[in-house]
């Protein structure tokens, strides 16, 4: 009966005190971006000047903002078909066995390396591949940045599609081949529609993860704090920006960076909320 | 039942620890000093870590040094959560003005920053204050431009495009490189200016030293700037740079500690770029630890005064400056030192002088 009851208060208790920890996260931003707002009013996020200079301070979020979308957005169009066959392929062609078992421990592997490993691969090893194809003088760009972030973020949009697909109920397939379909009738027309609000969740997940990933991109965009003119140029992103800038910030800059903080996590949620609209759409 | 009984009992064991951790830091004013903290900029960290290192075994006191940036020392100052701070550059008479009470500047050694360069083959190149600005600026983009082969007859300059590479995290290295330009070229000061970040017209931004160092070791054709000591350090090959007495110097301990032989304000707050000794190096900067005049803040101890004084006053002298150069820094001239030891003497707590 007693340990029923601190059980209970211990949840309550948990429970409440995550709520107050995200609640004053939001709270913090919010106190320490109003110096900023009122400087710089809704100007912030159209405004592409980001000047640190003292006596000349002007800061704005476009060119940040821009280049957080363009780069995770990218990624995860790149990322879509090898999450998506490697969904397919763990979830219906090969659910058991040596090799299935094998990808998914490389895969997982994926996700447990760290984000400046990534960093360091993408500046030695996948620089100079793009410097050598002439797509870029330096190497150095949102292209570069978002296949790295494809590579990072393919483990998030992968498993929990694999996850899904493989829960889609037998006795559907087994009706559907029973009428004659194919084996990709059976995909087309059974597992995506049964599935697709999970695969579709795994995506926006992995979209999250991109637009906050910070180490790699920073040494890979390049940190130009201009509005990027194509996918090959150079960039910089929220996250990237917060963490390059932040150690010796004061004043305007500081409320100005604390600003994009909260912008970047209106953002992630903003995201995040469509994905959950769409995902009740599929799943209606 | 009983799991979560001990779970409740450790939690408030905890709690209880946590609290009473919290009431027992005050300090008499008699009390003893055991330790000694300070925060502050990164350039000079390992020559700090080395001499603060050396005087905690000698001493048996505990000396720690926080490398969190110039901007982060200034304000653990403010806080007053430090015994001392540390910076790059000098606070400005505004920045004085919003600290509590007032604070004195001691300058510990000298530092420069270099322009560093990846080319094929390898020449030493020459540069004046002109193509600074032409390269830095992206006026000048290519390195067969005729005005970088005037100031560098008979050397091979490749066919090749100019990447600008700068610091893109703040940094007191961007800030003495800004300063040097304005003082040389007016372009740069109306529109880019002096500052820890700027806002650059073009290039490539990277992290930390190491972050552009790599990059330019990484790009050919890149040109970028670097704190000495960690090009000193690595090797990495630098440009002689014009002075203003007309001199192309090559960046060394030597020419970096000449720059500060010139003319000194008592309280040694002075940028030494594009400085009027003949065989100075232009880009050098004093690099600072900075104290409040009246020790006595925030309940600190007589001793805890005494001692941060006598640990200042060591990281002046003879036997800590020789120090400086094992770490590709350069020492302070003796002018600097006396300067330096007139600013310490003016130390009080409770408004009595401490030497």
């Amino acid at each position: 009966m007693n340990s029923e009851k601190i059980f209970r208060y211990l949840l309550i208790g948990s429970g409440v005190l995550i709520v107050f920890i995200a609640l004053g996260i939001i709270a913090t931003l919010f106190v320490g971006a109003i110096p900023s707002f009122k400087e710089f009013g809704f100007g912030f996020i159209y405004s592409s000047d980001w000047n640190p200079t003292q006596g000349r301070e002007s800061y704005g979020a476009l060119p940040f903002i821009i280049g957080t979308l363009v780069t995770s957005i990218l990624a995860l169009l790149i990322t879509f078909p090898f999450a998506f066959s490697i969904s397919l392929f763990l979830g219906e062609y090969f659910k058991n066995g040596k090799l299935p078992s094998f990808l998914r421990s490389v895969i997982d592997l994926l996700a447990g390396i760290p984000s400046v490993v990534y960093g360091l691969w993408g500046f030695y090893a996948l620089r100079p591949i793009i410097t050598d194809l002439g797509l870029n003088a330096q190497g150095f760009g949102i292209f570069t940045s978002s296949i790295v972030l494809a590579i990072m973020i393919i483990p998030y949009a992968s498993s929990l599609g694999s996850e899904v697909i493989s829960m889609v109920p037998g006795s559907l397939k087994e009706a559907a081949y029973s009428l004659g379909a194919t084996r990709f009738e059976v995909v087309k027309t059974v597992i995506i529609p049964n599935a697709g609000s999970g695969i579709f969740a795994g995506y926006i997940l992995a979209l999250g993860r991109a637009i906050g990933e910070t180490m790699a991109v920073t040494m890979l965009i390049g940190n130009s704090n201009r509005i990027p003119t194509g996918i090959f140029d150079l960039g910089n992103t929220m996250a990237s920006l917060i963490a390059n800038q932040f150690g010796e910030a004061e004043g305007l800059k500081y409320t100005s960076l604390v600003e994009i903080g909260l912008l970047l996590f209106i953002i992630t949620g903003v995201v995040n909320y469509i994905g959950k609209l769409i995902m009740k759409k599929l799943s209606a | 039942m009983k799991k979560f009984q001990l779970l409740l009992t450790a939690l408030i064991a905890i709690a209880l620890m946590t609290s009473c951790g919290g009431s027992g830091k005050e300090k008499a004013s008699t009390e003893k000093a055991e330790a000694i903290t300070g925060a502050g900029a990164t350039f000079p960290q390992p020559f700090y870590n080395k001499i603060f290192k050396n005087y905690s075994s000698e001493k048996d006191l505990i000396v720690t040094y926080g490398g969190i940036g110039s901007g982060g020392g200034i304000r653990s100052l403010k806080d007053e959560i430090v015994d001392f701070g540390a910076s790059d550059a000098f606070l400005t008479d505004a920045k004085l003005a919003e600290m509590p009470s007032e604070v004195l500047h001691i300058p510990t050694c000298l530092g420069a920053v270099v322009a560093a360069y990846n080319l094929p083959e390898k020449p030493e190149l020459k540069f004046t204050a002109e193509l600074m600005e032409g390269i830095f600026m992206g006026k000048i983009t290519n390195w067969s431009d005729v005005r970088i082969a005037a100031v560098n007859p008979g050397i091979n300059l490749p066919d090749l495009a100019i990447t600008v590479v700068y610091r893109s995290d703040g940094s007191g290295t961007t800030f003495i490189f800004s300063d040097y330009m304005s003082k040389v070229s007016t372009d740069w000061k109306e529109n880019i200016g002096t500052g820890k970040a700027l806002q650059w017209p073009v290039g490539i931004g990277a992290k930390g030293n190491p972050g552009v160092a790599g990059t330019i070791g990484q790009t050919l054709g890149a040109i970028g700037y670097i704190g000495s000591e960690y090009a000193f350090a690595q090797g990495i090959p630098v440009a002689s740079i014009q002075n203003l007495a007309g001199n192309f110097i090559h960046p060394s301990v030597e020419s970096v500690s000449a720059a500060a032989k010139g003319e000194m304000p008592d309280d040694t707050r002075v940028s030494l770029t594009n400085t009027d000794a003949s065989d100075g190096y232009p880009i050098s900067s004093f690099t600072w630890l900075i104290i409040y005049k009246e020790q006595n803040y925030k309940n600190r101890s007589f001793d805890q005064a005494v001692q941060t004084i006598k640990l200042i006053d060591w990281a002046i002298s003879a036997d800590a400056q020789k120090e400086t150069t094992k770490v590709h820094y350069a020492p302070l001239p003796e002018s600097a030192v006396t300067k330096a030891k007139a600013v310490l003497s003016k130390v009080t707590y409770n408004g009595k002088a401490l030497n």
